[in-house]
């Protein structure tokens, strides 16, 4: 029973690490399916993850902290979206800056504010969030394999894992099933159409990039507020870009998107387990070759090895009427 | 008068120094078939999205239906119950055809119960006018002609009463087109008024009621169809005819120069866009190939080019074969004396950033009077240019210029200039005189028959039948990829035109 | 793309445009500043005392200036070609295996001008290496560059972690890096030079390969403008469909295009490691790839716009530097805000102020456009 119990280990820290990821991945997908490059992920997500942290320690309240999460991520998403849509800039490059400030800015106010090395102060219980226990779950656990998987697998996780996961169909279902998602599909692939069809492209795009930011809220407000007791700095370590990767790996569809997600988190967590133990066959696997394995399956799927990704059509074009 | 369905008073529109519309105006009447016919560049399209709400006039007025209305974007027009074709349809791809009907009328947040009922619409639409297409295909899996058809459909299920076509045959096979013609018909049977945008005169002739035509931002004239010609709209729309009689003497033809056998070219989805083509083209003779655009004549200059991959046949130059279907290589062809003037000057003939004299060796950089080793020798292009800006007579005459900032005419005019003074034994020259002003147009026919009269082979093509006869000694008509006949230039226009259009082409084939 | 903007005079928008985007992204700095309750003012006045206040500072600010136009010379490459590497940092990283290879093999045995050459060269290699398969991947496979370029950042990132915990770790010693050369693998400072002005170079690590990088910019001013490579690479960077028409054979270009853009980016690796540490550790990089990035931006893709924006960051860095000094609140991490609100207004907003701007130029022009219009009608 030893390695069913080490994979259940192994599937809960998959789940946990999965979390901001899909949280992420999924912003991305908004943003990316409606035509919005967005490389800004990692710079939504640690603002977030401050703005989380710092509200949460001041108010004593997480969901204060999670609202201002949100309210961050939204509002640097518009600057990406002033950014791209409005002002027709390169989208990768407004990418990057808002990475950049979100990066010093953190360190900065959180420094100013807080004083603790770029930390805000740990979380008291009522200002994070706390574990989800299922009914029986302690109990259950004596079980053999459906307990395990009952207690640790299913129960025993955050309210914002749940949600994560949820959002999966829930996104499913805006974008293939609401008027909203029908529109911004179009938009990602002949804004032409929908301007022609009597839809500002402008505020449908606005609107996307909206969502992006309130799920990199979740995502930020995940990492300081339920997975660590405050915001550490950097804590974000390119998760965005991991999201990003999978989200590519997806080939923008949100089931795959939550596949790709799990696959990466199983990675990371499989890299932690596996430090200095070695493997079978091929001996001691070193822990940097699995940290890189998300970026380098995500570069043999783009090179066209294993299926090809087809980014939306109209997506890094700003939309210009034509004459 | 309430039988008018939308009159245009003084519609007025500039996009920077460009004057576009001039004091238009237009009255459409109801249940009728209108069209609106002019060169490219006329302003027929500006004027369209203008009346569409995709831009404002400066001034102006639209009376829809006896009221005067302001339509600030398309959904005011769509509200006034006006529909429109584009010429470039306005089709999400991967998207079904009854998705891009619903989109942007919807009806509810959510899609289920909007589908079903779309789904009854456009049962009903399909009946009533006879537009069959299957609500569950991809778009991009559509024939073009049933991609048109969606669109139609798309204005029809907003409800449009009238419907404005931009260059609705553009892209259409002569069948397709005569479908869409008896589309057209039954619309307005039903009541529906149409405007056609077009810039050809068959068309006009053959289906509308009333014709306006414009000639540089102008309406210069409304007839009604029956009670005008083809000479006199052709006159209306060009003015002065400048480009039809081209001083040329009797053509000596030589030696074949360029030998073109069993060329297919195929696009990227595998559609067949030139399909067996065979034609020699001599030492000192022009061959202009015909036809409507899109039947495959810009596939076929760029495969001779080396730019398009070819699926089978071979090409030979000066009697040597060229590697068409393998591995393409401009550069050599260059070397090996063919000098191609591109159809699209913009975005393939020049770099429009570029200074003047940077684009004067586009194609020739390799050339070593213009390098010191891999350096580029900067005076020697400049002089090069500069002599050449005198003898094209390009203006400004200068070099350092960048080449955005030339007048259309003098932009194709650095093109020959670049491609004519290599002396190259063929030239092949797609569309010479695109949007170029009418003194230029004279200039590059002249060229055109002077490079003739060297000796050079020129193989010319142009959707403008006029220039095609006016300079060829031998005229080629393409119809769907292939070569469907041969004539003289002194073939008359209809001979040629049916041809073009496929129907004599067709008996000819299978004599 | 067509800009839908009127055109205006070389100075307006080489020299005024890029300075109101910087001037803003220095107002937003200071609105941080001011947020932290601090005093914007006081802090300019250290940023420009800590650049520029000794000789030792100045020779601080040209040492991080050599880095960063190296790394801004290999985004502007990339540009000019219509490629977008944002892989400068892997590349960089990766740049130092050629530099450490050179310097652990013959520091003990040859003197520095011998070694140099070397480590040039085998830094550039390893750059370009790095940015081979993402070139090759976009001319051959159709991959998007600038996703692959950021994976291939964290691979370097993984990969150099490996190599220093691993392998070029000496025995026995548990800091991940190199082990520190001798003199063969030390570059002489430049300190002869600032003594001209009258400086003393104290001790900054400013050396040597400030000249180098010097000679790389205005390499990449020939190779751009003066070179038929580069004549290919503007083509292909402009117009794709022009340079198929030219015969410009594309893959073969945006090969070589990435390879000398990482190049260039592997070149940064000397500065730190043989100018500097005199070893290879952990993280030497420190961000300077996508500093490179605002860099270039800055500059335009010039050389002559890229020297003075990597000195402008080399300023941010070193008196950022005494900032955080003189003003505990405001770290260094300032920097990395400024630099952030440079790639945004001078990169992404770069056309937000360019509307007035032609407004104020029309106005100005148009008593003269008045008169050639009458002559024109």
């Amino acid at each position: 029973m030893d390695f069913f119990h080490v994979l259940v280990v192994l599937l809960e820290s998959t789940i946990r690490v999965s979390v901001p990821l899909v949280f992420a991945a999924l912003a991305g997908l908004f943003t990316e399916r409606a035509g919005v490059f967005d490389i800004g992920l990692e710079g939504k997500m640690l603002g977030a993850a401050f703005a989380a942290g710092a509200a949460a320690a001041v108010t004593q309240s997480v969901w204060i902290g999670l609202i201002a999460a949100i309210l961050i991520s939204v509002l640097l998403s518009l600057v990406h979206g002033y950014a791209s849509i409005t002002q027709r800039g390169n989208q990768i490059v407004s990418g990057v800056a808002i990475n950049f400030i979100v990066a010093g800015s953190t360190v900065i106010l959180g420094e100013a504010w807080f004083r603790q090395g770029g930390r805000t102060p740990a979380l008291a219980e009522g200002a994070r969030f706390q574990i989800v226990n299922f009914p029986g779950a302690d109990a259950a656990r004596e079980v053999p394999i459906l307990g395990p998987i009952y207690a640790d697998l299913l129960s025993g996780h955050f309210l914002l894992t749940y949600l994560a996961f949820a959002m999966v169909p829930i996104s499913w279902w805006i974008l293939y099933r609401m008027r909203f998602g029908l529109r911004l599909r179009a938009v990602g692939e002949n804004p032409g159409a929908v301007d022609t069809a009597g839809i500002s492209v402008i505020w449908l795009r606005y609107r996307a990039v909206i969502c992006c930011g309130i799920l990199c809220g979740f995502a930020g407000a995940y990492l300081s507020l339920a997975m660590t007791a405050g915001f550490v700095k950097g804590m974000t370590a390119g998760k965005g870009y991991i999201a990003l990767a999978a989200l590519i790996f997806a080939k923008w569809r949100p089931k795959n998107v939550m596949l790709a997600c799990l696959l990466f988190g199983f990675l990371d967590a499989l890299a932690i387990r596996l430090q200095g133990t070695p493997l079978p066959l091929v001996g001691q696997v070193p822990v940097q070759l699995m940290q890189a394995l998300p970026y380098i399956l995500t570069v043999i799927l783009l090179a066209g090895f294993i299926g090809k990704a087809i980014p939306p059509k109209a997506g890094g074009v700003p939309y210009v009427k034509e004459r | 008068m309430d039988n008018i369905a939308i009159e245009l008073r003084g519609i007025d529109k500039s996009f920077g120094p460009v004057h576009a519309n001039k004091n238009i105006n237009l009255k459409v009447r109801k249940g009728t078939i209108h069209g609106i016919i002019g060169e490219n560049g006329a302003g027929k399209s500006t004027l369209m999205s203008i009346l569409y709400g995709f831009y404002q006039a400066d001034s102006g007025e639209i009376i829809v239906d006896g009221r005067p209305i302001t339509i600030r974007d398309p959904n005011a027009a769509i509200s006034a119950g006006i529909g429109m074709v584009h010429q470039h349809f306005m089709l999400v791809e991967n998207f079904t055809v009854l998705e891009n009907v619903m989109l942007g009328a919807e009806d509810s947040q959510i899609l289920n119960k909007g589908i079903a009922k779309a789904r009854q619409e456009l049962k009903r639409l399909e009946k009533e006018y006879a537009l069959e297409v299957n609500p569950d295909a991809l778009i991009e899996e559509l024939p073009v002609g049933l991609q048109q058809r969606v669109e139609i459909l798309k204005a029809l299920y907003r409800k449009a009463d009238i419907l404005i076509l931009d260059e609705p045959t553009g892209v259409l096979t002569p069948a397709e087109a005569d479908h869409l013609f008896r589309i057209l018909g039954q619309l307005k049977a039903q009541g529906k008024t149409i405007i056609l945008i077009t810039h050809k005169l068959r068309e006009i002739m053959a289906i509308t009621d009333e014709v306006s035509v414009m000639r540089r931002g102008e309406m210069v004239a409304t007839r009604t169809t029956g009670e005008t010609s083809v000479e006199e709209l052709a006159e209306l729309m060009v003015g002065r005819r400048v480009l039809l009689r081209v001083q040329k003497g009797e053509g000596t033809p030589g030696d074949v120069k360029l030998s073109v056998q069993g060329l297919t070219v195929k696009d990227s989805r595998g559609v067949t866009m030139v399909d067996d083509v065979t034609f020699d083209v001599r030492a000192g003779e022009i061959v202009g190939i015909a036809g409507v655009a899109g039947n495959g004549q810009s596939e076929l200059l760029e495969a001779i080019a080396g730019i398009r991959k070819a699926t089978t046949g071979t090409v030979l130059l000066n009697g040597e074969s060229v590697d068409v279907t393998g591995h393409r290589d401009p550069a050599a062809l260059r070397a090996r004396g063919l000098a191609h003037v591109p159809e699209d000057r913009h975005h393939v003939g020049l770099v429009l950033k570029f200074e003047e004299s940077e684009n004067a060796i586009l194609g020739y950089h390799n050339d070593p009077r213009y390098l010191n080793g891999v350096f580029l020798n900067i005076d020697a292009i400049r002089k090069d240019a500069e002599e050449k800006i005198a003898k094209y007579d390009i203006r400004p005459p200068n070099a350092r210029l960048k080449t955005a900032n030339f007048s259309g005419g003098n932009q194709q005019k650095i093109v020959l200039a670049r491609e004519m003074e290599r002396g190259p034994d063929v030239l092949i020259i797609g569309q010479p005189t695109r949007g170029v002003d009418v003194g230029a147009i004279e200039f590059i026919h002249k060229r055109i028959i002077e490079m003739r009269d060297q000796g050079k082979a020129v193989l010319l093509v142009s959707v403008e039948l006029d220039e095609i006869r006016a300079l060829s000694d031998r005229i080629l008509v393409m119809f769907a990829g292939r070569v469907v006949g041969e004539r003289s230039p002194d073939a008359t226009e209809g001979e040629l035109g049916l041809l073009m259009a496929g129907v004599e082409g067709r008996k000819e084939a299978a004599e | 793309m067509s800009t839908p903007y009127a055109k205006l005079p070389g100075w307006v928008e080489y020299g005024l445009v890029p300075l109101i985007n910087l001037a803003v992204a220095f107002i937003v700095a200071g609105l941080v500043v001011l947020l932290v309750g601090e005093n914007p003012f006081e802090a300019a006045y250290h940023l420009i005392n800590g650049a520029f206040g000794r000789g030792e500072y100045i020779g601080f600010t040209l040492y991080y200036a050599t880095t960063f136009i190296f790394t801004g010379l290999a985004v502007a490459v990339a540009f000019h070609c219509g490629l977008f590497n944002i892989g400068g940092e892997g590349q960089a990283y990766v740049g130092g295996i050629g530099v450490a290879l050179a310097c652990l093999w013959l520091d003990q045995t040859m003197p520095w001008y011998v070694v140099f050459p070397i480590a040039i060269v085998g830094s550039a290699f390893f750059g370009a290496l790095w940015a081979f398969l993402p070139g090759w991947l976009q001319a051959k496979r159709g991959s998007h560059i600038v996703i692959t370029t950021i994976m291939f950042n964290f691979i370097a990132s993984s990969l150099m972690v490996y190599l220093l915990t691993r392998v070029l770790k000496p025995l026995g010693s548990m800091a991940p890096q190199t082990r520190t050369f001798a003199e063969g693998g030390q570059l002489p400072k430049l300190d002869w030079l600032l003594s001209i002005f009258g400086l003393n170079i104290g001790t900054a690590p400013f050396n040597i390969s400030f000249l180098l990088a010097l000679v790389a910019a205005f390499a990449v001013w020939v190779l751009i403008w003066r070179t038929k490579l580069g004549y290919e690479m503007r083509t292909m960077g402009h117009s794709p469909s022009a340079a198929r028409y030219a015969g410009i054979r594309e893959s073969r270009i945006t090969v070589i295009a990435m390879m000398i853009s990482g190049g260039l980016a592997g070149m940064m690796a000397l500065n730190p490691i043989m100018g500097e540490q005199f070893r290879m550790q952990l993280d030497f990089v420190q961000g300077a790839g996508f500093v490179g990035i605002a860099v270039a931006l800055m500059g335009r893709s010039h050389p002559g716009g890229i020297i003075p924006a990597a000195i402008l960051f080399g300023v941010l860095y070193q008196g950022g530097a005494e900032i955080a000094f003189e003003m505990p609140s405001i770290s260094r991490d300032m920097i990395v805000i400024i630099q952030g609100l440079v790639i945004l207004f001078a990169g992404a907003l770069e056309n937000m102020f360019r509307p007035a701007i032609t407004r104020v130029f029309a106005m100005r022009g148009q008593r003269a456009a008045a008169v050639v219009q009458t002559k024109g009608a």
